[in-house]
């Protein structure tokens, strides 16, 4: 009751001084926003995180020829000599290895009967698709017996079919790969935007057995027959990846007979440890952002006790005449407590509204989803409601200790 | 209930005993009250006055529990005023006491309803049906028909009804005011002035501070203050008179 009657004569308070109200509420509103903008950016990238994790697998490793920095220089990923298809069946025999593939990979032209489109050509054993999370939308994979014997079928992704075939149906279209003939048997489940975190479209590939890939698409390896440019596993749900990366290493460096003292001519990359790292520098922004929310909130909660403490001095006499008919100093503090409270927390929802459009640019910027959750708004909402509490205490409080008469002579 | 002026059988409402206010103006030292002792009887309609400077208005602060004196004793309704802090001041302000001012005082942002409302709003004990009473007070001071108007839409006698209906409210034993008609002219002071004598009537005890002989000449007793001091109280000469007609 008496909460109730004390927002009321704030809010008509604040009414009758619109622009000042709007004014004073700046701090806060820029506060709010850059509150909201700051979690939901921290939101939407961990979610954008965990979901290529998730995509891809947090257990997924690759196996790199060359790679690794030497003398400070990295001799980047493919400039050794490429593994075999001996040394995925060496891999994929490891106890602690669920399934394993050889990839190569290239670019080429695929020409269908609507147009044509160059993109990311892949060769893959049997597991290339449980290895790398991709699930079927339209039609089927290819078989173990189709892999085998390099059958003309591939698998395509989501963006090529859009580009070769804007009209749909390409599942039984044949089309063709650096003019090879090949029959599209299926299509990809569409994994989004940014595989690697580089911007580069996962949905844009064909995906072929690999023997059919390296004899049609690629070409042959002039000093290394069945090769692979790299090799993808998954170390079983349990088993430590960390070990699973030293105990595969070392199964290379035996295979490739690297005497010991000397360095590895490959590497093995750990996806889900090169995403985590990128959110790492998602946080840097987020805490750069909150130090502008904490700034702005408390430049706006000294310009809120600033007004009020302008509202008060106007508005002795009313003080003193409320004090004359028994308001106790309690009830004068709760009303301009109130008052601080609410003009912020105004300024709280309208820095919520421009927040959430910040938030959502920004996640239009960086291609995850809007994230605005009830934690966001309560966080927002509350350091507003606290800067109305703290900043409007001590003007509240000079009002409540005024002396009616002084209030009341007052003009 | 007793209405005449005469001191009944009853204890005083407002009794002071060797009031003293000092004001401190720089190096000077201002004796507004000087060892003023006087006694208000449950009923009585008071009209103190005296010339600006006199300390009427400095006894009226007292008596209405905004300020303290510098010594001396007051009780209002058996009540020790010094004893009490400031949160039982306000409550004595709002349960015992009603206030009437010069400039009336009415939130302007607010109809005449909410105005007479406002007191009860700060009441302690539970009030059902606040509307109610407000509207009953508006109707007992002539302006139940404006319950909806703000102050800039009343004439100036209009508002100091309003200010009596809200003083009235919360059915208080004392009303006090501090030169209600200052602001009026002549015709609205002489309506003022009939409704408070209406209200003194229904037994409610009325302490008018003014400085007009007519404005006055309402009240069943006069207390003329002069240099901080009682200079003249008709109470005590007709009590004079009395004591001298029996010897």
């Amino acid at each position: 009751m008496k909460l109730k009657v004390a927002s009321t004569s704030a809010l008509e308070a604040l009414i009758s001084n619109p622009l000042r109200s709007l004014l004073t509420m700046l701090g806060i509103i820029i506060g709010v926003a850059s509150v909201m903008v700051m979690m939901s950016i921290g939101e939407g990238a961990r979610a954008q995180i965990d979901a290529q994790i998730a995509s891809v697998g947090s257990n997924l490793l690759t196996l790199n020829p060359g790679g690794i920095q030497r003398g400070g220089r990295n001799q980047g990923g493919g400039s050794g000599r490429p593994f075999t298809e001996a040394d995925v069946t060496a891999i994929a025999d490891l106890p602690f290895v669920e399934a394993a593939t050889g990839v190569l990979s290239g670019q080429a032209t695929a020409v269908s009967e609507e147009g044509n489109w160059v993109t990311t050509v892949q060769g893959g054993g049997p597991d290339y698709f449980a290895v790398n999370n991709w699930t079927i939308s339209e039609g089927r994979l290819f078989t173990d017996q189709e892999a085998r014997s390099g059958s003309a079928v591939v698998v395509i992704g989501a963006s090529t079919v859009s580009n070769l075939f804007p009209n749909g149906n390409a599942v039984g279209q044949r089309i063709r790969i650096n003019s090879v003939p090949v029959e599209i048997i299926g299509i990809l489940e569409a994994k989004g935007q940014s595989g690697g975190g580089m911007g580069m479209d996962r949905d844009d590939t064909v995906v072929g057995p690999l023997s059919m890939v390296r004899n049609r698409v690629v070409g042959g390896n002039r000093w290394v027959s069945r090769h692979v440019s790299r090799i993808q596993f998954l170390v079983r749900d349990g088993y430590d990846i960390a070990s699973a990366q030293d105990e595969v290493a070392q199964l290379m460096r035996d295979r490739r007979k690297i005497a010991p003292g000397e360095a590895d001519n490959f590497s093995i990359f750990n996806f889900a440890d090169m995403i985590k790292q990128r959110g790492a520098a998602m946080n840097t922004m987020s805490m750069l952002l909150a130090f502008t929310a904490a700034v702005s909130l408390l430049v706006g909660g000294v310009g809120v006790m600033n007004i009020m403490l302008v509202s008060v001095t106007e508005r002795t006499r009313e003080i003193g005449l409320r004090m004359a008919i028994g308001a106790r100093g309690g009830d004068i503090l709760i009303q301009f407590l109130v008052e601080a409270v609410l003009l912020c927390t105004l300024g709280g929802l309208i820095g919520m509204s421009l927040g959430w459009l910040g938030a959502f640019g920004a996640a239009q910027v960086g291609k995850w989803p809007m994230s605005v959750s009830p934690v966001i708004i309560g966080t927002a909402l509350g350091a507003a409601a606290s800067v109305g509490l703290i900043f409007g205490f001590f003007p509240a409080r000079r009002a409540a200790q005024l002396d009616p008469i002084q209030a009341l002579r007052h003009d | 209930m007793n209405m005449s002026s005469e001191p009944s059988g009853d204890l005083p409402i407002i009794s002071c005993r060797d009031l003293s206010k000092v004001y401190r103006m720089g190096d000077q030292e201002v004796r507004a009250l000087n060892n003023v002792s006087l006694d208000i009887w449950p009923g009585e309609f008071v009209a103190i006055m005296g010339p600006s400077g006199s300390g009427k208005s400095s006894l009226m602060n007292l008596i209405g529990a905004l300020d303290r004196p510098t010594s001396g004793e007051m009780w209002i309704k058996g009540r020790e005023l010094s004893a009490m802090n400031r949160d039982e001041l306000a409550d004595l302000r709002n349960e015992t006491l009603g206030f009437v001012f010069q400039q009336f005082n009415l939130l302007s942002r607010q109809d005449a309803l909410s105005n007479v409302k406002l007191p009860l709003r700060y009441a302690r004990r539970e009030i059902r049906d606040l509307d109610a009473r407000a509207r009953e007070c508006l109707e007992m001071v002539g302006l139940g028909n404006r319950m909806d108007h703000r102050p800039m839409q009343l004439s100036g006698g209009q508002q100091q009804r309003v200010a009596i209906a809200r003083a009235l409210v919360n059915r208080p034993s004392i009303l006090l005011a501090d030169e209600p008609t200052g602001a009026l002219d002549s015709r609205t002071t002489a309506e003022i002035m009939q409704l408070l004598v209406q209200l003194s009537k229904q037994g409610i005890t009325i302490v008018l501070v003014t400085h007009e002989a007519d404005v006055a000449a309402y009240a069943s007793r006069q207390i003329h203050f002069r240099d901080g001091d009682i200079e003249s109280d008709s109470a005590s000469q007709r009590t004079n008179l009395l004591s001298e007609q029996s010897s």
